[in-house]
């Protein structure tokens, strides 16, 4: 069964049209950083500037009505999409790592004291790790990791060795932004429950690529951005249940949070607004809910077919290039992406040389230093697909990685 | 960009003509670009009149780091270190004969950083030395 059409969803996103040099095509192989955006999303959100823009909440205009309508009707449809059984269980943020952080400084304040074990991973990008020193610097929480295996799995025995010391938070990734792995979040949530810890899934890299059911999966917090998903920056969700959100005290403070200030009182308001200070990104609500409604239509265990698709075939012709490792495990469990170093030619060097041949890669150790020591490397390479590449994109690059080592040779 | 892997480059890089290390020396300095995992050491022997006689970098990383911190060396022989101190982001840019874009920069700067951190004496490299 064929999984997606991706000649036509290539006309849908105006940026593959383009030209990164003369007569080079864009060759975009970087969508683990941030994707691209389909027409759709674009004009979603010009027509709101055009049409619609007022501030939400509170104003008796009609302009002020359809906005306010607008912002809620994505924050529905965004709970939809993950399964939440009510749109007040989404928060919107400004992405991931501001999820991360209101659960670290809301929920982690509230609860979490002097030598209480929050548990995380070795393959957490900085996102997930720093918050966490933070708090531990405040508070004196006690911080431990669940190890990565040598071929890019979580070690589940020594997680079950550590949740005999009784975390109070485990908090994970996912899927790898650098390996690729895709975590068994239900094995780890239900672990973690069994000895009465709560989890936090950072899911800016599976919330895009794979079907995500809160419920199914019983998550306590999940955690992802628009940007990565077809929509634009600047917006993101915490998803939480209903009675951890409930008893969490605000996280910033200001106008929208609040039910009545006095000069020196506020009575916070209720869920979701409690946790949205300040005026939102209102039209890139709108983005995000037509870049949701897009992945809905092309369905997303359609979208998981075509990334086991291309990363099957794109691990295969890499494998055959003398000289290149790719970290993580083998391509049936894991997401379209493909970290990999060359002879000993440095990933920036790799990365320059590519982008000559219109292939826009990433270089460094994408915000995940601990996981790079862990492997022994400073950095990586890091070509990452998503639902537009097709299999000649493979094949380009696979031969720029051989202009790269003519270069070296 | 068809330039930034010119012949000079990638020639430097394979086969760097200041590689190596002076035991004992005048000034020696090392520091790295912990972004990217480029490290540079370089270390000075000085005449009488304190001007550079010898040098030598080592090191690892990227082509633009290591070429630019051999052909650094290389125009740095018989400079006095008022000479150094005077050395600009545009000087380094002008050996390699190439234009970069603002991460690049970082690399080919490493090794001036380097040097100029240890002909001031400071206790760490800092960006101010190249801007």
């Amino acid at each position: 069964m064929a999984s997606l059409d991706v000649k036509r969803i290539r006309t849908e996103f105006p940026i593959l049209e383009r030209e990164v040099h003369q007569g080079v095509p864009l060759v975009y192989l970087d969508s683990t950083a941030t994707s691209q955006k389909p027409s759709v999303v674009i004009d979603s959100m010009d027509s709101f500037y055009r049409t619609n823009n007022a501030n939400i909440h509170r104003g008796i205009h009609v302009l002020a009505e359809e906005s306010t309508a607008k912002y809620e009707e994505s924050r529905g449809r965004i709970a939809n999409f993950i399964n939440a059984q009510s749109a007040k269980q989404v928060i919107f943020t400004r992405n991931t790592t501001e999820s991360i952080n209101l659960v670290a400084y809301s929920w982690g304040r509230a609860n979490l004291n002097q030598g209480d074990l929050v548990i995380l991973t070795e393959m957490e990008h900085h996102s997930n790790l720093v918050p966490w020193h933070l708090l531990a610097a405040e508070r004196g929480i006690r911080l431990e990791f669940i190890p990565v295996t040598d071929d890019g799995y979580l070690d589940l025995q020594v997680y079950e060795v550590l949740l005999k010391q009784e975390p109070r938070l485990v908090s994970f990734t996912h899927m790898s932004n650098v390996l690729g792995t895709i975590n068994p979040a239900r094995k780890i949530i239900q672990m973690a429950h069994a000895v009465g810890a709560i989890t936090l899934v950072d899911g800016a890299q599976s919330v895009p690529h794979i079907p995500v059911d809160v419920v199914d999966l019983d998550m306590d917090f999940l955690a992802f951005s628009a940007h990565k998903m077809l929509g634009p920056s600047g917006i993101g969700v915490l998803y939480g249940k209903l009675d951890l959100l409930e008893k969490m005290p605000p996280f910033l403070g200001g106008g929208d949070m609040i039910k009545a200030v006095h000069l020196r009182t506020f009575t916070p308001n209720s869920l979701p607004h409690k946790f949205e200070a300040g005026t939102p990104a209102i039209a890139e609500s709108v983005g995000f809910s037509a870049a949701v409604e897009y992945l809905e239509k092309l369905g997303m265990e359609k979208v998981e077919t075509h990334e086991q698709e291309i990363i099957h075939y794109a691990l295969e012709r890499l494998e055959e290039i003398p000289g290149i490792r790719v970290y993580g495990p083998s391509a049936k469990d894991k997401g379209a992406v493909a970290s990999f170093s060359l002879d000993d030619i440095h990933p920036h060097d790799v990365s320059q040389i590519l982008d000559r041949y219109g292939l826009a890669v990433r270089a460094g150790h994408h915000c995940a230093q601990p996981l790079h020591e862990r492997l022994g490397i400073p950095a990586t390479t890091r070509a990452s697909f998503y639902i537009y590449n097709n299999f000649q994109e493979v094949d380009k690059l696979v031969e720029g990685i051989y202009q790269v080592k003519k270069i070296f040779s | 960009m068809e330039d930034l892997y010119r012949e000079v480059i990638i020639d430097r890089f394979k086969n760097p003509q200041y590689r190596g290390k002076l035991e004992p020396n005048d000034i020696s300095f090392e520091d790295d670009n912990p972004l990217c995992g480029d490290h540079i050491r370089i270390d000075l022997r000085l005449d009488e009149t304190d001007r550079v006689n010898e040098v030598r970098f080592d090191g690892h990383g990227c082509a633009i780091s290591q070429a630019s911190a051999d052909l650094l060396a290389e125009s740095i022989i018989g400079k006095s270190l008022e000479e150094i101190k005077n050395l600009t982001k545009e000087d380094v840019l002008e050996l390699l004969g190439i234009e970069l874009g603002p991460v690049r920069l970082k690399c080919a700067l490493l090794s001036l950083k380097v040097l100029k951190a240890g002909v001031y004496g400071l206790g760490e490299a800092s960006d101010d030395l190249v801007e």
